[in-house]
């Protein structure tokens, strides 16, 4: 749907928010790091691994944020943690966003808590069980609708309330494993493949109406979705992760794989002949 | 083409050099001795225990960083739960410096959080890769505890959950026994899921520093006496040196200095040591060699300079692993209180027969502890000197040396360090702590560790008691 109504940029108008706890104190440097004013950042899946890691360097640097996520004792410590770090404002909601039903009020009210929108950062996702999923299509239906067909739903509406405003990054947690089917998690990874997808048509849509539309691609990283996975003991570092995400987003930059060397892994992965791959073990 | 191995997504990353190979890496100490194989889970949330150790019937234990030198924080083929991922700041009063959070966090993340606040760790040991709920277990010490106690003096209140899913609130007020049975409890009194802390109020990152060198145990007890009022203080001593130079080394002090400077927060470390040295690279003549330049490096009887908190409190973790140093066999720690009656004979009879044994020590630290009395029932310290020395492990002799030394310092009415510790015998310790059989009562039937299984588990039974 597109339309003709240009609504004042809001991120023009002056923040009423509250300073971090550290300027108010007179002491320290802890929001030196900020190199504009708090950004209002809504999160989607607040209690995964690599959002809760961006969620405190957020709040290191006095953002004000949105938490939105499913477990109500877990996302009472996210947010805690969050606003004893300094967060200038902390909302949240306990939320199952499989219930597409809602997402337009738990949106607006996320947006109304922030007074506006900056970033809007989608990390909801499930792994699921591959074996399970091959025997069982409710399971593949779980896997796909938490993955792929929720976070569509509220990429449909905050697709539209940002490009109305001309403004807005929105940064979506995809994977690496959408863009190779491979045997051992072909269903996570055609979730992912098909997020991928949607995204990068949406940023063709509406990155001209000054939308921000990213694309992040992380390798395996060390969280409690990948415990217990071989290999997991050398996945990537979520804090690492997590720090070059917050750079991203800031940058607002299209395509994002972390670690970098994934799209170079990628490439490679991507250049197997087929029938090759096929006959591969991954 | 890459093989597939590498197109592997769950396969490991290249390996750093020196890393062990393929295979479940067993959780271990900092002395990396003993080594005992156990499964490792992870705790991320508060709610994960004490779901994790469903089923277990060997024995479970939470460990941390594992920087605890022997085996309080090991469990032979038992479940080990790591509490680090449970990192999460709760609360912080910046009018009072009290500050909750999960008992995962490290020293070093409330570093991060505090020092740019204005506030420092009450209590901080050598290295500040510790968890919160580790400095607890194990009531830890720093060079301040003549003025400040163990850092249980400065914890406030703790949630203790127990294996079969109590959730008791601790205190002084509240459940006033497990608070005591918990600090210095060694892990073995339930899994702590958060704790609230007093900080202490800086407004400058850097420490008002001064090296005195001492020649002899009395001139180390002078500048202790001298030292009275001065918060920090520790002293390296060369346990090498013998004749004219017997117990010599520096003494070291400092205060928070008292003049406003910018509160950043630290950089991090860069250096981690590359690979594990053999096992004969250290031995009396290269620890001899370091000892003296060590020694001699400070030049003048006298030094004072305005030092960064880093390089005071936490020399070594500019190195992260710097145990390889040891090699693949580990080293070996041995930690004493000798109360005051018998401090200076003791402290002098047990460098006596560190010297003349040859065997190298590094690491040798020597302080006086206070009589600030801790909160804890199985607590270390007591007033008198402490020494700690580290050993690299050559079986048969630093065993046989350090059994020796365990003797003596149970003769001179003295008592070592769980923490430290990966030989004490159990008529030894039960000498030590005759206060064990009273925390046994508070000891949760689910946990239990390599150490309390070598001191207490003949006796008691406790292997083998599931949930």
């Amino acid at each position: 749907m597109s339309t003709e109504v240009k609504l004042p940029l809001e991120e023009e108008q002056p923040l009423a928010l509250r300073t971090p706890r550290a300027d108010e104190a007179g002491v320290g440097e802890v929001a030196a790091e900020q190199t504009h004013g708090p950004r209002r950042i809504l999160v989607l899946g607040a209690t995964s691994g690599i959002a809760e890691a961006c969620i405190r360097l957020w709040a290191n640097r006095g953002d004000a944020l949105y938490l939105v996520a499913r477990n109500e004792d877990k996302l009472a410590v996210v947010a805690a943690d969050a606003r004893t770090r300094g967060a200038s404002h902390i909302g949240s909601a306990v939320a199952n966003l499989d219930d597409t039903n809602a997402h337009p009020e738990v949106l607006a009210h996320a947006i109304n808590s922030l007074g506006g929108l900056d970033v809007a950062f989608l990390a909801l996702g499930v792994l699921g069980e591959q074996p399970e999923a091959e025997k069982n299509f409710a399971a593949a239906d779980q896997i796909l609708h938490t993955n792929f067909v929720a976070p569509v739903s509220l990429l449909t509406w905050l697709a539209n309330y940002a490009a109305q405003r001309h403004a807005g990054t929105l940064a979506v947690l995809s994977s690496v494993a959408g863009e190779r089917g491979r045997k051992s998690n072909y269903v996570y990874g055609s979730s992912k493949a098909g997020l991928t997808a949607f995204v990068d048509g949406l940023r063709n849509r509406i990155d001209r109406d000054g939308v921000r539309v990213m694309t992040i691609k992380p390798g395996p990283v060390k969280t409690a979705m990948t415990e217990g996975m071989k290999g997991s003991g050398k996945f990537a570092d979520v804090e690492a992760v997590a720090a070059s995400l917050v750079k991203a987003i800031d940058r607002g930059d299209d395509v994002v794989y972390v670690p970098g060397i994934w799209r170079v892994i990628m490439a490679v992965i991507r250049a197997i002949p087929e029938r090759v791959f096929k006959k591969m073990n991954l | 083409m890459p093989s597939s191995a590498e197109l592997d997504f769950n396969a490991p990353q290249p390996t750093e050099a020196g890393d062990k190979p393929a295979g479940p890496p067993p959780f271990e100490s900092w002395g990396r001795y003993p080594e005992y194989n156990a499964e490792l889970k992870q705790l991320h949330w508060q709610g994960d225990y004490p779901r994790a150790i469903d089923g277990v019937h060997h024995g479970a234990l939470a460990v941390g960083m594992g920087r605890s030198y022997g085996d309080v924080c090991l469990l032979k083929d038992g479940t080990l739960v790591q509490t680090t991922s449970m990192n999460r700041l709760l609360d912080f009063d910046p009018a009072t410096g009290l500050l909750t959070a999960e008992a995962g966090i490290t020293l070093a993340q409330i570093l991060d959080f505090a020092v740019p606040r204005g506030y420092f760790l009450p209590v901080t040991p050598g290295t500040k890769y510790v968890t919160l709920g580790g400095a607890i277990a194990n009531d830890i010490h720093g060079k301040n505890h003549h003025h400040a106690g163990t850092f249980g003096r400065h914890v406030t209140q703790f949630e203790l959950v127990r294996s079969n899913g109590e959730r008791m609130h601790c205190s002084p007020s509240s459940n006033p026994d497990y608070f005591g049975a918990t600090i210095a409890g060694m892990g073995l009194t339930g899994v702590i899921t958060w704790a609230q802390l007093r900080l202490k109020p800086i407004v400058s990152r850097m420490i008002d520093y001064q090296g005195i060198q001492f020649h002899g145990i009395d001139e180390f007890l002078d500048l202790t006496r001298q030292a009275e009022n001065i918060e920090y203080t520790v002293s390296w001593v060369d346990v090498t040196s013998t004749g004219k130079n017997f117990c010599r080394g520096i003494f070291m002090q400092g205060d928070h200095s008292q003049v406003p400077a910018p509160l950043k927060v630290s950089g991090k470390p860069k250096l981690t040591f590359p690979v594990e040295l053999p096992g004969f690279a250290l031995n009396g003549a290269t620890v001899g060699a370091f000892n003296s330049v060590f020694f001699n490096k400070q030049m003048k009887k006298r030094v004072s300079a305005l030092q960064d908190y880093e390089p005071f409190f936490y020399p070594l973790d500019a190195v992260l692993k710097w145990n390889r140093m040891y090699g693949k066999r580990g080293l070996l720690q041995f930690q004493y209180a000798i109360p005051w009656e018998h401090a200076r004979e003791g402290t002098i009879a047990v460098l006596q027969a560190v010297a003349k044994s040859g065997l190298a020590s590094f690491l040798a630290v020597l302080k006086a502890f206070g009589d600030v009395p801790s909160p804890g029932m199985m607590s270390f310290p007591k007033p008198g000197i402490t020494l700690a020395l580290d050993f690299p492990i050559k079986p048969e002799k630093s065993f046989a040396l350090f059994d020796r030394l365990a003797e003596m310092t149970n003769e001179f009415g003295g008592r070592l360090y769980p923490a430290k510790d990966a030989r004490m015998t159990a008529a030894q310790f039960q000498a030590f702590y005759p206060q064990w059989e009273k925390f046994a009562r508070y000891k949760d039937p689910a946990l239990t560790s390599g150490f309390w299984e070598r001191v207490v588990g003949g006796q008691m039974g406790v292997r083998g008691v599931g949930k």
